[in-house]
């Protein structure tokens, strides 16, 4: 039976990831910060179809550790899908020094020293697939939430650097962009219907995407045409846009 | 904030609105001081779920137990029945009361006191409900049953949502051996054949008629009947589904990806589709195998199809009336609906059997549901339509009404009063259950 971790397996998408799996037939290793929270899911889980669960404490701004975490799983997954990131209110971030370290710490540097290890393992072994969660908001930088979108970008750069080094050595790296997703952390906001995504949706987008092995997917197909229109417009007109 | 509304799109308004992972996150928003009520998938009509501030509960949807030798299954208030169906429907399992859409929420279904083809025979989901937790206003928690803090249980069982926000539910399921129904349609000519055909049909655990709001004269209910029971592993004839009796293709989605204009329906269009699927259904009585989700879930098949309705959104206007009066009855409404021509192509008509419960919609005697697009002239009939279901001692589903005055409300449900007391009582304190049509209905202030 194959195996996926999940890194940051608390929140609305990586738990539909989570029930995407374990429908496919997948074992589970389930890894977040909040230890009740993840007990209930797994228990969710075990009653929704015969599954094997394993639940693991995970801090993703514990750098040190990662390895040490890696090492102690009962099993080696076979897939990796790095679900953990941090967004807070940009007029927040702006002037709070802690919290634009949080926003990098989660979003990047977390990312980069527990993707790495587990790079490394899956490079020896000659398989596996890794999948993070990054964002459209990494395609370009705009006033509206820059801190978060730069940590993204250097996770997306992070993410095609692996895929270019481990391409060769039979693993695989996807970067997910989802777009506007309808989970916890916007469940308050208007956001467009037509552009926003489902956390099952983007959970059916993330196992067909390392099923096809797709290098770079958007969850809802108009988010890659937005973005390169976006990414291509140029710097003296985009300065002055309220974006 | 942002802009939301229930399954008619109508009304629409601006909400602030919060989930919850945990009790304890559910409990920190109680004590913000206020009005808020209970959202789940948003699949009641009007704004029976709709208000200033809500408590969205879908997040909060995990299963706690299932016990296999008597398909007791506990599980959180957000979960779907359609998350239900697809675990234990492979497992020979199915649910107790189902409505015609698998999209809502455990906690909604209780809220409503939802019922099905099966009410007849096995009443609404309610009665099947073994025991369940709330959140009352304080952050408090009560477990009630039929038996434990029973007063409490039975005003929160079709008390929508008013007594607090209900955490969880056992209930038991019930054991089928395949994923499909044994299905018999019978054409009926008007409304006497179609009422003979259900008085005939109470032997069969599901029935339910579509019945043509649009045809007059010696026509007017002409109807299709469905009835079915779960098919045996024996009936099943093709191999495949000899060889998987629980599995059921999934199926095509359509969807309806943006709002129609509001002249899409029209009296013309809507006649049209009547008389093609009435005359689809060859006279006579014929008997074929279909799978769950074709049999009690066709329109689930459609996502967004409520945006036939167009901007101006639309409402079900559901009522009951007792039995003895359903014939003369049901002739007079219905020919106050034929002769508006403002009835849509949804209309369904079914005969329920016994019910004695505090607050909940269904009685022994005839139901009928049907879809109009919101218009001045609608809310006019509406308005007639009331005082002949008030005459004969009918009501009103509240799940489906976003019309409905007070004094109509007081007329039609005899536990009106007591129900206001209770609620009143419940909601002392800071922060008060109540939703817009609690307050047009003058259950709360």
């Amino acid at each position: 039976m194959k195996n996926v971790l999940i890194l940051g397996a608390t929140s609305d998408m990586a738990q539909a990831i989570a029930k995407k799996y374990a429908a496919e037939g997948w074992s589970l290793t389930l890894a977040a910060i909040e230890p009740e929270l993840l007990a209930s899911i797994a228990s969710d889980l075990r009653v929704r179809g015969d599954v094997t669960v394993d639940t693991k404490t995970f801090d993703a701004t514990d750098f040190e550790n990662h390895r040490a975490f890696y090492e102690s799983l009962e099993t080696r997954p076979d897939a990796v899908i790095a679900v953990f990131g941090y967004m807070s209110d940009q007029e927040k971030v702006r002037t709070d020094i802690a919290d634009i370290r949080r926003t990098i710490d989660i979003n990047f540097t977390g990312m980069a020293t527990m993707l790495s290890v587990i790079a490394d393992d899956f490079e020896k072994r000659g398989r596996g697939a890794i999948a993070a969660i990054s964002s459209v908001a990494g395609d370009r930088g705009r006033q509206s939430n820059y801190i978060y979108g730069s940590a993204k970008a250097g996770l997306t750069a992070f993410l095609s650097g692996l895929r270019n080094r481990l391409a060769k050595k039979g693993v695989h790296v996807m970067t997910v962009k989802p777009g506007f997703a309808r989970t916890k952390m916007t469940e308050n906001m208007e956001l467009p219907e037509a552009l926003t995504a489902s956390p099952e949706q983007i959970a059916d987008a993330v196992f067909k995407g390392l099923e096809k092995k797709r290098n770079v997917v958007y969850t809802l197909w108009m988010w890659r045409y937005i973005m390169l229109i976006i990414r291509h417009i140029p710097e003296f007109i985009f300065k002055k846009m309220g974006m | 904030m942002r802009t939301i509304s229930d399954w008619g799109n109508y009304p629409v308004i601006e909400a602030d609105v919060a989930g919850f992972d945990s009790v304890g996150q559910l409990r920190k928003q109680l004590e913000d001081p206020g009005e808020l009520i209970a959202f789940g998938n948003g699949r009641s009509y009007g704004d029976a779920s709709l208000q200033k501030r809500m408590v969205l509960t879908r997040r909060f949807s995990k299963f706690l137990s299932f016990d296999e030798s008597s398909g007791t299954l506990c599980c959180d208030s957000g979960v779907l029945l359609s998350e239900i169906l697809d675990v234990f429907v492979p497992r020979g399992w199915f649910l107790p009361v189902t409505p015609g859409t698998k999209l809502i929420t455990v906690g909604g279904a209780i809220a409503a006191d939802v019922h099905g083809k099966n009410h007849h025979v096995d009443g609404s989901f309610g009665q099947h409900i073994l025991s369940m937790d709330i959140m009352r206003n304080d952050g408090s928690i009560i477990t009630c049953s039929p038996t434990v803090n029973a007063e409490f249980f039975k005003v929160t069982v079709g008390g929508m949502g008013l007594t607090g926000v209900i955490l969880n539910a056992s209930f038991r399921l019930k054991r089928i051996e395949t994923a499909f129904i044994r299905e018999e349609t019978v054409r009926a000519a008007n409304l006497g054949e179609i009422m003979d055909c259900f008085e005939v049909s109470v032997g069969w655990t599901y029935s339910v008629a579509w019945i043509d709001c649009l045809a007059k004269g010696d026509s007017m209910g002409r109807s299709i009947m469905m009835r079915g029971e779960h098919a045996q592993t024996h009936e099943l004839v093709s191999p495949t589904h000899k060889h998987a009796p629980l599995k059921v293709n999934k199926g095509m989605q359509l969807a309806v990806p943006f709002r129609f204009p509001n002249f899409a329906l029209n009296p013309l269009s809507m006649k049209a589709f009547n008389f093609a699927y009435y005359n689809k259904c060859r006279p006579g009585t014929h008997q074929h195998l279909v799978d769950y989700n074709s049999f009690f879930y066709p329109l689930d098949a459609i996502s967004n199809w409520n945006r036939i309705y167009g901007k101006r959104g639309f409402t079900q206007y559901q009522f009951v009336i007792p039995k003895e009066a359903g014939r003369e009855g049901m002739a007079r409404i219905l020919k106050r609906i034929t002769d508006s021509g403002l009835g849509s192509f949804l209309a369904v008509l079914k005969l329920f059997g016994e019910q004695d419960s505090f607050m909940s919609f269904p009685m022994e005697g005839y139901t009928l549901a049907l879809d109009f697009p919101i218009s001045q002239k609608a809310m006019e009939l509406f308005k007639e339509l009331d005082a002949m279901v008030a005459d004969y001692g009918g009501r009103l589903y509240l799940a489906k009404d976003s019309r409905m005055d007070a004094a109509m409300f007081e007329k039609t449900y005899a536990n009106a009063d007591e129900f206001r007391q209770a609620v009143t009582l419940l909601n002392e304190g800071e922060t008060r259950f109540a939703s817009l049509q609690s307050k047009r209905i003058g259950i709360t202030n």
